[in-house]
């Protein structure tokens, strides 16, 4: 395991009168398996998630100097083959602020290591939605979406757009059928219905053949509005675009997208933000990087307004009505108290623009709107958090 | 006979002479067309459009009028426009990303936000130097300056502070946290009150100025619109302290507060997204800019209602008043 630690800036400038605290938070990597990808143009960054839980440090850190606070990030990477429960208990005798990017059941041993009781904990890499619902654990808190979140987000849009024959290509790696189970349970929850699926089971290399093999495959599908796809490992589903037997617009994990962060965003002050992290890590900022992001000032906003850095007392405050983090994503972003889960605007986008941003207009809720995406209470399974 | 009426008795003379002698112009940055809209108080028409640098935001007149202060953001400078015939006469350095400052009362210095950098920089607009760069928290953007001159004011948007600035030392002496997101900042009442917009917190903050500490706070409900979608920016008083104007961002409306007792009076439905607003020469009319729809509403003050919508270039922000 590779350890870092990297004390950010803290200036003597604090004039409040206010107790001195000192928070270490620490961020650890579990490098998961990547499955090989038909195409080789977009390979994920290294310091994924890890960049945005470095600009929210930093952004704590600038808030903290004015208070008296001051904020340190370690920094854990357990390679492939590595033990990562050991790296986690090392990292929590150091700290109670554990941000993880790892796989959903690797997060959840380090949410049951008994070093990790007292702990809190910030999914920032798994949309699983068992997480969120009946393998919840109270420690733990989701700065990502769920992928129903971002399914439901989708739905919205086809019940806009009134694109309600749907067909879906479902790939064949197990994030690909969760996305496509949250999909058609989102498609069922907004009144629309599950149309026709194919499996993606091609071997062939589609940069040289979509163009003769998707229509072919899609042809079978008949007519429908909008293509679904589910290849959340974004393996095959860039050649279905504009591949299709019928000319129809291609959704989900390509195309037309729901997701928590793109570098397309930049109302809501976005802006700043997108410039600051790509200054500091020049690349553009991805859902991974914004949850990490979230995740760290989330701490930070508790901290500054609690004015304390016990774990107990930040998890209550960020966890009470008081709370609320100011996102980019013009509204302020609150934890469902019920699951842990970061409430939260999705982003629908294409490449290249910001189309609309979820919940949409008319997606009415009785206490939140935002709480039309995803589990809501009366249907969370969830009860470590009672 | 002031240089506004002397421009249009020179361009268009029949106009001119009808027009009476109150005529003034609020000039409009357009965040997203690198323009500058100047609109006629009178005829409530656009009656010219500049070229600026680039996402201009931030803008304000010296005190005789003569030049017109822009934040170019995206341009990193602060340019000077000769409003007579919007003509560049110069750029001042302002640091990077300048987004909103306000001119000092002696006429002078600038304290300019600069949102990208967490910092504040002083720039004396007569030598073109920067006199002082101030650490103050995350994307700083709300810039005010009290009545005396001795206070400047910047609030941090994600510091989720307003810091204290003794222009003299050109230092920091107290640092206020406020609600999420401020936005925008303002001395009331021969300066004893300072205001805060929380954008995201959705509210307005008073403080007493001599002790930096909170004396009040007004919250918001516009009927039918969730509160999250309530959003104070820019807000302007009446020349009274009366009532101060507060823009609610996507909630499409002013609210109209009585300025003594917090109260909110009155919701004005204006365009879409409203940032900021600026008043006729005798307050009778209020104009706001309005972000997502790209036209300016102009309020009649005594009223309290909307009577014209003007159309400008592609998101407004900014707004400054010249007779």
């Amino acid at each position: 395991m590779i350890l870092r630690l990297a004390i950010a800036v803290t200036l003597g400038l604090a004039r409040m009168a206010q107790a001195d605290v000192a928070v270490t938070m620490a961020y650890l990597h579990v490098e998961q398996p990547l499955p090989p990808t038909l195409s080789n143009l977009d390979p994920l960054p290294g310091d994924l998630g890890l960049a945005g839980v470095r600009t929210g440090i930093a952004d704590n850190a600038t808030t903290g100097r004015f208070l008296g606070q001051t904020y340190a990030l370690i920094d854990g990477h357990v390679a492939e083959g590595e033990d990562p429960l050991a790296a986690a208990k090392i990292l929590l005798q150091d700290t109670k602020f554990l941000i993880l990017n790892a796989a959903p059941e690797i997060i959840l041993q380090i949410a049951d290591l008994p070093e990790a009781r007292d702990a809190l904990l910030f999914n920032i890499s798994s949309g699983n939605v068992a997480l969120r619902d009946d393998a919840c654990r109270a420690n733990l808190l989701h700065a990502l979406p769920s992928v129903a979140m971002r399914t439901d987000a989708l739905a919205q849009v086809l019940v806009q757009k009134r694109w309600t024959d749907l067909a879906m290509i479902v790939g064949g790696h197990p994030q690909d059928e969760a996305y496509a189970a949250a999909m058609r349970a989102s498609l069922v929850k907004f009144g629309l219905k599950p149309g026709p699926e194919k499996q993606w089971l091609f071997d062939a290399d589609m940069r040289r053949n979509a163009a003769q093999e998707v229509p072919l495959f899609t042809q079978e599908l008949g007519d429908y509005d909008a293509l679904i796809v589910a290849d959340e490992l974004h393996d095959f589903g860039r050649y279905v675009l504009y591949n299709t037997w019928a000319a129809r617009p291609v959704v989900g994990s390509e195309g037309l997208t729901a997701v928590t962060w793109d570098r397309v965003i930049e109302q809501w002050g976005a802006a700043q933000l997108q410039s600051r992290f790509e200054e500091e890590s020049q690349r553009p900022m991805a859902s991974e990087d914004y949850a990490g992001w979230a995740a760290a000032r989330t701490v930070g906003e508790a901290v500054t307004r609690a004015n304390t850095g016990d774990v107990g007392a930040v998890r209550a405050y960020i966890l009470s009505d008081d709370f609320e983090l100011a996102g980019f994503k013009g509204r302020p972003l609150t934890y469902r108290t019920w699951n842990g889960q970061l409430r939260q605007p999705i982003a629908i986008v294409h490449p290249r623009a910001l189309v609309e941003q979820a919940p949409l207009e008319g997606f009415l809720h009785r206490v939140n709107e935002l709480d039309t995406l995803g589990l809501d209470q009366p249907e969370s399974k969830c009860e470590a958090f009672q | 006979m002031n240089k506004s009426l002397t421009k249009l008795l020179s361009l268009i003379v029949p106009l001119a002479l009808a027009a009476p002698v109150t005529a003034g112009e609020i000039w409009v940055t357009n965040e997203k067309d690198d323009t500058v809209s100047v609109i006629d108080t009178d005829t409530l028409e656009v009656i010219q459009t500049y070229p600026t640098g680039e996402r201009p935001r931030g803008i304000t007149f010296s005190k005789d009028f003569t030049r017109l202060y822009i934040c170019a953001s995206d341009s990193d400078s602060v340019q000077v426009m000769d409003p007579n015939t919007g003509e560049i006469l110069r750029d001042l350095p302002s640091g990077e990303d300048p987004e909103q400052f306000v001119l000092h009362p002696d006429d002078i210095h600038l304290y300019i936000a600069n949102e990208d950098d967490a910092i504040t920089t002083v720039v004396n607009t007569q030598t073109g130097e920067v006199v002082a760069q101030i650490d103050v928290g995350v994307e700083p953007e709300g810039m005010a300056v009290s009545p005396d001159g001795k206070i400047a004011i910047t609030t941090s948007e994600t510091t989720n502070m307003a810091h204290w600035i003794n222009t003299e030392t050109n230092e920091l002496f107290a640092n206020t946290l406020v609600d999420s997101r401020p936005r925008h900042a303002e001395f009331a009442k021969q300066g004893t009150e300072m205001w805060v917009s929380s954008e995201i917190g959705g509210t307005l903050t008073v403080f007493d100025t001599a002790t930096q500490t909170e004396k009040g706070k007004i919250e918001f409900e516009v009927q039918g619109v969730h509160p999250d979608r309530v959003q104070p920016v820019g807000f302007e008083f009446t020349p009274d302290y009366g009532t101060v104007f507060v823009a609610l961002g996507p909630s499409n409306h002013i609210a109209a507060v009585n300025a003594e007792t917090y109260e909110v009076e009155e919701y004005i439905l204006v365009g879409r997204r409203v940032w900021h607003m600026e008043f006729n020469e005798d307050h009778s009319q209020l104009f706001t800019t309005n972000g997502v729809s790209g036209d300016v509403t102009v309020i009649d003050v005594a009223s309290r209602k909307a009577v014209k919508t003007i159309k400008v270039g592609r998101f407004p922000w900014g707004a400054a008043f010249r007779p």
